[in-house]
C-alpha cells in the first residue's frame, strides 16, 4: 500500500512540532533569566547608594532615609515560622487521617473539599482575618490590637494546610498496599503501621508537601498585609509575636506604588525583592535536594 | 489432629469480586495443606480471612466460623493483633521493610514490646537459621534488607514471620516472583518447617501444589470442590472438575 502522505511532509511536521516544543522551553528559561537580571539591575545599586549602617540598622523609615531590612526580614520570618508550626502538624495529620484512617465515604468528601480550600483567594482569607479573627484575638488575648504577627501566622497557616494535605495525601496514597499488609501481617497495630512503615515510605512526598506549603506562606502578600498591622518595626522580647509587624512582601506591595522610579527607596524595595527571591530559591533547592535523595532511597527499596 | 476448623464460611466483597461460598474445611496440624485452583477461586480470600487481614478491605458479607484452639477467630472480640502473630503470613512479592536485615526480623518482636537486646539477638538468629538464610547473611546483618536478592528477601520475610513463633504459617504464592533455584530452596524449607508448625500454602501453579501437598483442597470460583490427602488428590481425584484442572484441561 502506498503511503498517503509523502515522507517530506511528515519530516516537516515533525520538525515544526519539535521546534515549537524546544522554543517553549528556551523562552521560559529566557524569561526567568531576564526577570532575575532585571531584579538585580534595579536592586543592587541600593548597596552603593544606601549606607550599610542604614541598610542593616534597626529602623525602616524611608521618608527620612532609614532603610533597614531587618524589621521586614524579621516580620517575614516570624510569620513564616508561626505559620509552619501551625500548618505542618495539622496538615500532615490531616493527610494521614484522609489517607489511612478515614472511612471511604469521608475520604471522598474530604479530599475534594481540601482541594477547594486550596483554591481560596488569599484576599478572601484576609477579609475573614480582619473581620472575624483579629477582633476575636484582641478580646481573647487582651491585646491592644488584633492585627499581629500571630494573626498572620494563623491565617497563613490555614492557607498552607490545604497545599500540605493535598500533596502529602497523594504521597501516602502511592505507598504500595503490600507495605501496609506486610507490616500488619506481623501483628503491628494501625498506629505502628502508619508511624513505622507508611509515613517513612512516603517521606519524600511529605517533605515536598511541607516545603510547598512554606513556600506559599513566604510568598503570600495580600492576606498578610491585611492582618499583620503594617508596622515595620523590630519589637523586642517574646511577646513580639503578639505585636504588629510587616513582612517583606507586604512592604513591597504597599510602597512600590508611591515611590519615584529609580529613587533610592525604589532600589531598596527591589533589594527586598531580591532577598525574598533568594529565600524562596533556598527553600526550593533544599526541598529538591532532600526529596531527590529520599527518592533514590525509596526507589532502591521498591526495586 | 485438626489445627483449624472452617465451618460454613461465606465471604463476599462489596464489588462482588472474589468470594467464598459456604466453605467447610479442616486443616490438619503440622502438615502442609495446599490450597490450589485457578485465579479468582478464593484462595487469597481464605488466607486473608484466617488472619483477619480482610478487615481492612471492603467485605460486604462475612458469616460462618473459623475455630482455632477452641476460639472463633472471626469473633469481634478476638484480639486481631495477637491473632496475626499466631498466624503468620508471607506474600507473593517479598515485602522487606525499609530497615536493615536484622531489624526486619526483629521488627515484629519489637512492636510486640520486646526490648531486651539478647532476647532479640537470639530470636533473630534462630529465625534466620530456621529460614535457611543465616549462612548467607550472618556477616552483614546491618546491611539494608533490600540489598538481598529476591529469593533471599522472600526467605527473610519467612524468617520475619517465624521470629514471632507462630503456630500457623500461611504463604500466598510465595515463589511466583522467584527463579527455580530460589523456589527449590523455599520448598525444601517448607518441608522442614512442617515438622514444627502448620503450613498453609497457596501455590501459583499446579506442579508446586502436587510436589508439596500432604493435604490438599481444590477451590474453584469460590467453592471448595474437593479436599483430602494430597497424594490421592493428585493421583486419583474423586471429582471430574479436579481431574480436569490437574490434567490441564482448563485453568
Amino acid at each position: 500500500m502506498k503511503n498517503p502522505r509523502p515522507n517530506s511532509t511528515i519530516k516537516l511536521g515533525e520538525w515544526l512540532i519539535t521546534f515549537f516544543i524546544r522554543a517553549a522551553g528556551y523562552v521560559s528559561i529566557l524569561y526567568v533569566t531576564l526577570i532575575i537580571l532585571f531584579l538585580l539591575r534595579e536592586g543592587l545599586p541600593a548597596f552603593k547608594n544606601v549606607d550599610l549602617s542604614s541598610l542593616f540598622g534597626e529602623v525602616w523609615y524611608p521618608i527620612e532615609g532609614y532603610y533597614s531590612i531587618w524589621p521586614l526580614l524579621f516580620g517575614s520570618i516570624t510569620v513564616t515560622i508561626g505559620a509552619a508550626v501551625i500548618a505542618i502538624p495539622l496538615g500532615v495529620g490531616t493527610a494521614v487521617f484522609i489517607s489511612e484512617l478515614a472511612p471511604p465515604w469521608a475520604k471522598e468528601i474530604l479530599k475534594p473539599l481540601v482541594e477547594v480550600l486550596a483554591g481560596l483567594p488569599s484576599v478572601v482569607l484576609g477579609f475573614f482575618g480582619i473581620l472575624v479573627l483579629s477582633p476575636f484575638l484582641r478580646q481573647a488575648l487582651n491585646l491592644p490590637t488584633g492585627l499581629t504577627a500571630f494573626t498572620g501566622s494563623l491565617l497563613l497557616g490555614w492557607s498552607a494546610i490545604p497545599t500540605i494535605v493535598s500533596v502529602a495525601e497523594d504521597a501516602l496514597n502511592t505507598v504500595p498496599r503490600t507495605y501496609r499488609e506486610g507490616a500488619q501481617a506481623l501483628g503491628t497495630t494501625q498506629w505502628q503501621t502508619i508511624w513505622g512503615v507508611t509515613v517513612p515510605a512516603a517521606r519524600s512526598g511529605i517533605i515536598t508537601a511541607v516545603m510547598l506549603g512554606i513556600g506559599r506562606v513566604i510568598g503570600e502578600t495580600m492576606a498578610v498585609m491585611m492582618v499583620t498591622g503594617n508596622a515595620p518595626v523590630l519589637p523586642e522580647g517574646l511577646n513580639a509575636f503578639f505585636l504588629p509587624i510587616r513582612t517583606m512582601t507586604a512592604t513591597i506591595a504597599s510602597e512600590m506604588g508611591e515611590v519615584a522610579q529609580g529613587s533610592i527607596h525604589y532600589q531598596v524595595l527591589f533589594l527586598v525583592g531580591i532577598i525574598l527571591f533568594f529565600l524562596s530559591l533556598v527553600i526550593n533547592v533544599v526541598s529538591f535536594m532532600v526529596s531527590s535523595r529520599r527518592m533514590k532511597r525509596t526507589e532502591r527499596l521498591l526495586s | 489432629m485438626d489445627k483449624i476448623c472452617i465451618e460454613n464460611l461465606t465471604v463476599r466483597y462489596s464489588d462482588g469480586a472474589e468470594s467464598l461460598k459456604n466453605i467447610n474445611l479442616s486443616i490438619p496440624e503440622k502438615t502442609i495443606t495446599v490450597i490450589f485452583g485457578p485465579a479468582g477461586g478464593g484462595k487469597s480470600t481464605l488466607l486473608r480471612t484466617l488472619n483477619r487481614l480482610n478487615d481492612l478491605g471492603d467485605v460486604a458479607e462475612l458469616s460462618g466460623s473459623v475455630i482455632m484452639n477452641g476460639v472463633n477467630l472471626l469473633d469481634r472480640q478476638t484480639d486481631v493483633i495477637g491473632l496475626r502473630r499466631k498466624i503468620g503470613m508471607v506474600f507473593s512479592r517479598p515485602v522487606t521493610l525499609p530497615l536493615t536485615i536484622f531489624q526486619n526480623v526483629s521488627y515484629g518482636l519489637e512492636v510486640a514490646g520486646e526490648r531486651r537486646k539478647p532476647v532479640l539477638q537470639n530470636a533473630v538468629e534462630s529465625a534466620l537459621k530456621q529460614a535457611a538464610l543465616w549462612d548467607e547473611v550472618y556477616d552483614r546483618l546491618q546491611d539494608p534488607a533490600n540489598a538481598l536478592s529476591g529469593g533471599q528477601q522472600q526467605r527473610l520475610c519467612i524468617a520475619r514471620t517465624l521470629a514471632l513463633k507462630p503456630e500457623v504459617l500461611m504463604l500466598d504464592e510465595p515463589t511466583s516472583a522467584l527463579d527455580p533455584l530460589s523456589t527449590a530452596k523455599i520448598e525444601g524449607l517448607l518441608m522442614d518447617l512442617k515438622n514444627e508448625l502448620t503450613v498453609i500454602l497457596a501455590p501459583h501453579n499446579t506442579q508446586q501444589a502436587a510436589r508439596l501437598a500432604e493435604y490438599a483442597a481444590f477451590f474453584l470460583q469460590g467453592e471448595l470442590v474437593e479436599e483430602g490427602d494430597g497424594t490421592q488428590m493428585f493421583m486419583k481425584p474423586r471429582k471430574k472438575k479436579t481431574q480436569d484442572y490437574i490434567m490441564g484441561r482448563f485453568g
